[in-house]
């Protein structure tokens, strides 16, 4: 009888077993990079809203805290988006007859909510509370970046799990000073390591095994 | 054969990809202030019936939530305690809500105003200076003229707190060497 397979199938075989590993792990590493890109996290991507609102230039221009329109940040864990009687303080009198801001106008007469778009979006099986985190000495850029240079409100960071426990893990790099905590401007200082070590003792911020545990955001 | 295993292994692909659903990222509950289909305004934070009371604020002691006498005159006295800690979380509120028309020395030339907005009077005209605690209390209570109202951005423990700290603004602008700790007076006539 003779040979079934011819002689260059050696070769073909061990080409195929070695290309095969590389094919699974090139297409691992194709998907582990599609899943963090921001086509699917959508972070730097502004969303299109109904009224163009522009932290640049309410925060940035004209030097709103933040907690002028959200106020329940240091409260709760929802950090609230103005009413539109928030917007109308002082819209009644400044741009009152913009056509940009029609839609804001058309709420406050109908009472009808303006339907923003959600930036921030959350998966639902994870917990989630501002206001412990701005008591703590997260301050709001650390996560949100700087929203006061942002023309439209954009996510700027992933939101995924290994984002948060890269802070959750180790604080210090990331942990400021309280009254630091709205300033966008702030930016770590050159000993920020051991400062930021003190204030995690200071503000009696968990342990990383605490903070890391799975039920701390999946509860 | 080996036609129909391709086509069979792209049809399970394909089935184990509908599979694909995002119920625990999406879960059937509200995300705060998110739309809702069944109520007909669209809203799924419920506005209270009108005169709800919220639990363990009844509000009833009228001193301390409208800044008024029985008899309607604005209060000469502060119905809390005025302690340092609170005249500093009175400046913290007051640079939050009040300086973007007010401005933060109380001169009434805050950006919103420098944008458009009436001009409010300065704190430290002498009809300022001279009204009680309990009319600035309650003009953020209910607004007065184009300056709205600040109960729901303002808690009323906070609007007194924002009361003592103008008193302390309005003292900070009328202040003279005397009120200058020695030492650091004789540091200000040295340097000018």
């Amino acid at each position: 009888m003779a040979q079934v397979f011819h002689r260059s199938t050696n070769s073909i075989a061990r080409v195929s077993i070695f290309g095969a590993v590389f094919i699974v792990v090139g297409l691992g590493w194709l998907l582990d990079t599609i899943s963090r890109s921001s086509y699917v996290t959508q972070a730097r991507n502004a969303r299109v809203q109904p009224v163009a609102f522009s932290h640049k230039h309410h925060v940035g221009g004209a030097g709103f805290d933040c907690r002028y329109c959200h106020t329940s940040v240091e409260e709760s864990a929802f950090a609230g988006i103005p009413s539109t009687k928030i917007c109308m303080n002082c819209h009644s009198q400044i741009w009152a007859d913009s056509p940009m801001l029609a839609p804001v106008r058309e709420s406050l007469k109908t009472g009808r909510s303006i339907e923003w778009t959600r930036v921030h979006d959350l998966p639902g099986f994870v917990y989630f509370d501002h206001s412990i985190h701005v008591a703590k000495g997260v301050g709001c850029s650390t996560c949100h970046g700087r929203v006061d240079q942002m023309p439209l409100t954009w996510q700027e960071n992933s939101l995924q799990m290994d984002w948060c426990v890269n802070c959750h893990g180790n604080p210090a790099p990331f942990v400021r000073p309280r009254q630091e905590v709205f300033n966008m401007a702030w930016r770590p200082p050159p000993d920020q390591l051991e400062q930021g070590a003190r204030l995690v003792t200071e503000y009696k911020i968990l342990p990383p095994s605490v903070l890391t545990s799975c039920s701390t955001c999946h509860r | 054969m080996r036609r129909g295993s391709v086509l069979l292994s792209l049809a399970l692909a394909a089935a184990a990809l509908a599979g694909c659903r995002q119920d625990m990222h999406d879960q059937p509950r509200y995300e705060p202030l998110a739309a809702s289909a069944f109520f007909r305004d669209g809203r799924s934070a419920r506005p209270p019936i009108d005169d709800t009371v919220a639990r363990g604020r009844l509000d009833e002691d009228a001193e301390f939530h409208a800044g008024k006498t029985a008899a309607g005159k604005p209060l000469e006295v502060f119905p809390i305690a005025v302690t340092a800690e609170r005249i500093r979380r009175g400046r913290e509120r007051y640079d939050i809500f009040c300086a973007p028309c007010h401005d933060h020395t109380g001169s009434g030339r805050g950006m919103v105003v420098r944008r458009g907005f009436k001009q409010p009077p300065s704190f430290h005209i002498d009809r300022l200076r001279q009204a009680a605690p309990g009319y600035f209390f309650d003009v953020m209570t209910n607004g007065f003229g184009a300056m709205p109202d600040y109960r729901t951005q303002i808690d009323a423990a906070d609007r007194w707190a924002i009361v003592a700290y103008l008193r302390a603004l309005q003292r900070s602008q009328q202040a003279t060497l005397a009120d200058v700790p020695p030492d650091e007076a004789a540091k200000l006539q040295a340097g000018g």
